[in-house]
């Protein structure tokens, strides 16, 4: 079953955001971790048989330039409404990806009625009542990315075992653009707690069971806060479901969000 | 020529053998490894030290900071240079220097040396720096804001120092209500600001449109050549012929009354290196957006360890070679150090004269060898070759002090903001 995905840019305050956009059906936007996404996941392929998927480049990261202004995550989440608002999508629902998961969580406080559904996965963005967000800081781009995954295997199967020298300039620009925006409190809001209340989209929150990245107490705030939410957590797997468990988060997905 | 006594003041009272087995010792090495005790003795070497630099008959004292790191034990490059301005007389505090960006009241920095430049009588030279690497981290400053701070830093504090408050600054990383320090320099315009640095080209570019001496650390006389081609280049443009005056260069060097003591001491100079007990780690010395993006692949191939560092790290033998460390009796290293005169003719000279656990004594008689034997020989071969200091050649403190431009450069108040929209290296307006 072959995907065929168009890439194309897309002007949003003064950045030509990199969108990638395949399959039919109700609108789904992704959006990726804080090491960027590869221009195509299986997990992808498998939320464009059911849902038109956009898989944007956050603005900093990957192919899409970095807005020298911006200075928040929350700088992100109104870019991202934005574009929604200029592609005509009246309705969205979220699926955000760890730090993705993040602005996902921003956008849905921004305007409580308008998310179809929210799913957050090993989300960044509260502060963890236990335990810390790793610090990528201290970390090596090759450390740290494999701290995201449950097994050495799944990393490489993503990666290869020594990423190339590229792949490590790609997670450079990342995390320059995450210091950026997110470097101090480092990649938590200290407001969204207090406004997650508001949102009425029906939210969904999943965790890996060995998640290394965003300690499992930040998952279990994000389930009480949300209106309804309720909380998954996905056996055997780091933070990064999307890539370790690709066909158990798209089937996630997939019930969660496919059916109105 | 301009001689300046320095020393990192090594904080190496701590067990060896536990530096080594944690690895790269700046930044995360516990400070359940710092003993207070000889700590407070060696504070007190250094500063008796430093006495006697400038009794034996230094020229200036240069003073540094690090953070977390036991190479560097001078956490506050601004608290030993007020000591110093109490109990010496006649040397330059010569501080290179305070880092900027890792500061978030500039205005803060621009009271304290005020006050030292008074209390020491007009004896300051305010270098600044951006801090290394692991300092952003040891301070939790975002290293990705690290160039920008730096340069809005310098123009509010030189704006604090020139121009009569109260003033309101609304920059992008500074903000303040009110800048009125009830404290200002003595030396007018202001104090003489000198830029040490290792590699960084924006670095060079920025202290030559500036007009401030660029000392270069330690650099191999290739490097050192090319730092003064790029820099000339940028004074050519911003209209002056940069000299000798414009030059600063610091040097290992470890003087004692034989050969075999003196390389036994120099070989301590590794101890900073990593030999004994490393710096930081790759990862945390090169933060990402710390370094210029012309330079990132560099950088994470260096961060990766897929390739050695940027700056190079020979041993102790290559380095003696390259004279990189000098080290002997003054007889021997005399000769050697006017080579390097030869080579890169500065007119500021810092001479790093001890590092790790060379013993206070032994210190104490580097100093007095350099000072009294080596010094008279260098200074007059300095004036040999023309190599005539800042002040000996009394040129103007900054660019829009200049009056001798060949491109007209009118003293201009810097406007906040207006500098730091865009990604481009900042231009002093009028230049």
């Amino acid at each position: 079953m072959t995907v065929a995905w168009s890439d194309r840019p897309v002007e949003i305050a003064g950045v030509k955001l990199h969108v990638s956009r395949a399959g039919k059906g109700a609108p789904l936007l992704v959006l990726h971790h804080d090491i960027g996404t590869l221009e195509r996941l299986p997990f992808y392929d498998a939320l464009a048989q059911r849902f038109d998927v956009l898989v944007p480049h956050h603005p900093g990261y990957g192919k899409s330039p970095r807005p020298e202004w911006a200075r928040s995550v929350r700088d992100v989440a109104v870019m991202y409404r934005w574009l929604l608002a200029g592609l005509g999508i009246e309705r969205a629902s979220l699926v955000g990806l760890g730090f993705g998961g993040w602005i996902a969580a921003e956008m849905a406080t921004m305007a409580p009625r308008d998310v179809e559904r929210l799913v957050l996965v090993g989300a960044m963005g509260l502060k963890p009542p236990e335990g810390d967000i790793l610090d990528q800081a201290l970390l090596s781009y090759i450390d740290y990315a494999r701290a995201g995954f449950h097994t050495a295997e799944a990393f490489a199967a993503v990666y290869g075992a020594e990423p190339s020298t590229d792949q490590l300039e790609q997670w450079d620009i990342c995390r320059e653009m995450s210091f950026r925006i997110a470097w101090k409190p480092y990649m938590y809001s200290q407001t969204l707690p207090h406004l997650l209340g508001g949102v009425r989209a029906p939210a969904l929150v999943v965790w890996g069971s060995d998640d290394r990245v965003v300690p499992l107490s930040a998952g279990k705030v994000y389930a009480a806060s949300l209106p309804g939410a309720r909380l998954e957590i996905v056996k055997d797997c780091g933070h990064c479901v999307d890539m370790e468990k690709p066909e158990a988060l798209a089937s996630l997905v997939r019930s969660f969000a496919g059916t109105k | 020529m301009h001689f300046m006594f320095f020393t990192e003041q090594p904080m190496s009272a701590y067990s060896s053998a536990e530096g080594l087995k944690f690895g790269a010792t700046a930044l995360m090495f516990s400070n359940r490894h710092f003993d207070p005790v000889a700590g407070s003795r060696l504070y007190n070497e250094y500063l008796e030290q430093y006495v006697v630099a400038e009794e034996a008959g230094f020229d200036g004292i240069m003073l540094n900071e690090h953070h977390n790191a036991p190479f560097c034990m001078q956490a506050k490059a601004n608290v030993f240079a007020s000591v110093l301005a109490g109990v010496t007389k006649r040397v330059k505090l010569v501080l290179l220097g305070n880092p900027l960006p890792l500061a978030e009241n500039p205005v803060r920095l621009a009271e304290e040396l005020a006050m030292i430049d008074m209390i020491s009588k007009g004896r300051l030279v305010s270098g600044f720096v951006r801090g290394g690497g692991q300092e952003q981290l040891a301070t939790g400053v975002n290293p990705a804001f690290n160039r920008e701070r730096f340069e809005e830093a310098h123009d509010l504090i030189v704006k604090a120092w020139t121009q009569p408050g109260p003033f309101r600054w609304e920059g992008t990383h500074y903000q303040h209500r009110v800048v009125n320090p009830w404290a200002v320099p003595l030396q007018k315009p202001y104090p003489r600001v000198w830029i040490p640095g290792v590699v960084s080209r924006e670095t060079i570019i920025w202290s030559a449109r500036q007009r401030y001496p660029y000392i270069a650390l330690n650099t191999s006389i290739e490097a050192t050549k090319k730092i003064w081609q790029t820099y000339d280049e940028a004074a050519a443009e911003a209209g002056y012929t940069a000299g000798p005056e414009n030059r600063g260069y610091l040097q290992r060097v470890h003087v004692a009354e034989t050969e075999e003591k003196a390389i036994e001491n120099a070989r301590q100079f590794m101890w900073m290196q990593g030999e004994f007990t490393g710096l930081a780690h790759p990862v945390w010395s090169s933060p990402s957006g710390y370094f210029s993006p012309t330079q990132r692949r560099a950088f994470v191939e260096f961060a990766s360890g897929r390739a050695i560092s940027p700056r190079g790290r020979p041993d102790f033998e290559q380095q003696l070679k390259d004279m990189q460390i000098i080290a002997g009796t003054p007889k021997t290293v005399i000769p050697q150090l006017k080579r390097i005169l030869d080579e890169t003719r500065p007119s500021i000279m810092a001479l790093w004269a001890n590092d790790g656990a060379v013993s206070h004594e032994d210190s104490k008689t580097c100093i007095r060898l350099l000072a009294q034997e080596v010094l008279p020989a260098l200074r007059e071969h300095g004036d040999r070759l023309g190599l005539k200091s800042p002040f000996e050649a009394d040129v103007p403190v900054s660019i829009a002090y200049s009056q001798d431009l060949k491109k007209a450069a009118a003293i201009t108040s810097v406007t906040p903001g207006a500098r730091h929209s865009s990604g481009a290296p900042a231009r002093r307006a009028g230049s």
